[in-house]
């Protein structure tokens, strides 16, 4: 089944086109990563999914609907982590969780969803003394209330030190466990890499890659590289097994050492490099 | 109906804890009263006691000052922090949100009048209005108009930052010129003219005549068309340009 499904979606700002068409399909129970530079069009393109941004073009359909007409039947289907994570301050953790809660017709319970995000300790405790790790998983939490079939995570870990950031990616990963859609935007390829189960490479509002982190170090050859007579060679090759044996079994018959031999698959940063610069 | 109690319940503990909105906003007012009533409570106002004249005046200060300024800052604080935008992510009605924000900046009003005026008993023997019925219409009254003011105001307000300072700027003058502290014929022309344009001017007009001269709101229907209408321009505003996201910047 497909939760989501873009078709040629298209939309400008004054003159600026942030989106030139982009289509993607997301399965139901899938992690689905849109990675890319900031500026590529990302947080155009899951907000227009959420629903607070209308389009230009093109076809949008979000667990049935099409967002430009949304409902409030709809948005209780769908949790929404925004990029910036403004709460009311002055309301504890529980407090939080429970108001929230109240906007749904079947809620998750709400000490259920504090050990989800792993608050336990924290459940009364204000908002506003929560450190950026904390608020984050308050702010999972707040999404996750309303027991959605489809979480929409913008940039969900940027700005963390790299022990929150972990914590984050353990609470998105239960979130998957539960059973849930996620749509994930990231610039952080290992983040991509870490946790999603397909990946569409995002740049200048066109999309440039899909496939699984797998598949996406797979395509680029590998590459050997050696010196002959003074000069550097570069061989790319999709069968680097046969190719090196080949090289290696002409070099020891003739009696020779080939001089700087390297042999190594361009690392996913590499091709995300490559693909968005 | 139980997801506006569910809301209107967290707005009123959202304001409760608000320390800003609760002293600036609530308290300051009292405060005054009784700073102001103590200095010139006994001297005589066209015709009236001083502090029965206060009194009236200083409804209308809190009217202005919980309903008009509290309501556009944390309005706009909420929308430039990305508050709203979530609210409006979820499947809270946003007319259902608006309306237990109203209806607790209500609640929070007409509590903020019930101790002026119990404060005007005990501290300065004001004696309690006669015309409930009449003075509880024009409390409603004021609230809707300067509400959708506030609502309004919100439109004109760009930044969080900026919030306090602008809503100040326009409604402390407002609470001068249009006689909340002393008796606006003392002032020059120009002022008058300025006067004479303000909502709050006739509100407060019309709140005297109710609790001092005994009058009834229909009694005023001058007075009251004038708040109703500067409340339906407000209305009007805040239709059309309301913004529930932050600014792009």
């Amino acid at each position: 089944m497909t939760a989501v499904a873009v078709g040629d979606l298209r939309k400008s700002y004054g003159g600026h086109e942030a989106l030139r068409g982009i289509s993607f399909e997301i399965r139901e129970g899938e992690v689905f990563s849109l990675l890319g530079p900031n500026g590529a069009g990302k947080t155009t393109t899951i907000e227009i999914l959420e629903g607070y941004r209308h389009r230009d073009g093109g076809e949008v359909s979000v667990l049935g609907v099409d967002p430009a007409r949304a409902s409030n039947a709809w948005r209780g289907r769908i949790g929404v982590v925004l990029q910036s994570s403004a709460m009311y301050e002055t309301l504890t953790v529980r407090e939080s969780l429970a108001l929230f809660a109240g906007y749904h017709e079947r809620p998750r319970p709400v000490d259920e969803v504090v050990s989800v995000v792993g608050l336990e300790e924290k459940k009364d405790s204000l908002v506003r003394k929560l450190s950026g790790g904390q608020r984050r998983r308050l702010d999972f939490g707040l999404a996750l209330v309303g027991d959605p079939e489809l979480i929409f995570l913008d940039e969900p870990t940027t700005g963390f030190d790299p022990a929150a950031r972990r914590n984050a990616w353990q609470t998105i990963r239960s979130l998957r466990e539960l059973g849930k859609t996620i749509l994930l935007t990231t610039h952080y390829l290992d983040e991509a890499e870490q946790l999603a189960d397909r990946v569409a490479v995002l740049r200048d509002g066109r999309i440039v890659a899909t496939g699984t982190p797998a598949d996406l170090t797979r395509t680029p050859a590998t590459e050997i590289r050696y010196r002959e007579n003074g000069q550097e060679v570069v061989v790319r090759t999709e069968t680097p097994t046969r190719v090196l044996a080949e090289l290696t079994a002409r070099a020891a018959d003739e009696g020779r050492e080939l001089e700087g031999l390297e042999v190594r698959r361009p690392s996913l940063e590499e091709v995300y490099l490559e693909l968005t610069e | 109906m139980t997801l506006f109690v569910h809301e209107l319940r967290g707005q009123l503990k959202l304001y409760r804890r608000s320390k800003e909105l609760a002293f600036f906003t609530f308290l300051l007012p009292l405060l005054l009263f009784v700073l102001i009533g103590s200095q010139y409570g006994n001297d005589k106002i066209g015709g009236v006691r001083g502090a029965d004249f206060l009194e009236a005046g200083m409804i209308g200060y809190g009217l202005v000052s919980t309903a008009f300024a509290g309501l556009a800052i944390f309005l706009v604080i909420r929308r430039e922090s990305g508050i709203l935008k979530r609210v409006r992510g979820t499947p809270l009605p946003a007319s259902t949100y608006l309306a237990a924000v109203l209806v607790s900046t209500l609640i929070a009003f007409v509590l903020n009048s019930a101790c002026l005026i119990v404060i005007g008993r005990g501290a300065f023997d004001v004696p309690f209005p006669e015309r409930w019925f009449s003075l509880v219409l024009t409390l409603f009254l004021g609230a809707a108009a300067f509400a959708a003011l506030g609502l309004a105001m919100t439109v004109i307000v760009r930044s969080a930052e900026g919030a306090s300072a602008t809503v100040n700027a326009i409604y402390l003058p407002m609470v001068f010129i249009s006689g909340s502290f002393f008796s606006p014929h003392s002032f020059p022309p120009y002022l008058r003219a300025i006067a004479n344009v303000l909502p709050l001017t006739y509100f407060i007009k019309l709140t005297r005549d109710v609790m001092l001269h005994g009058q009834q709101v229909w009694d005023n229907w001058d007075d009251v068309a004038v708040v109703a209408a500067w409340g339906v321009f407000g209305a009007i505003v805040a239709i059309w340009r309301f913004r529930w996201e932050p600014a792009e910047r």
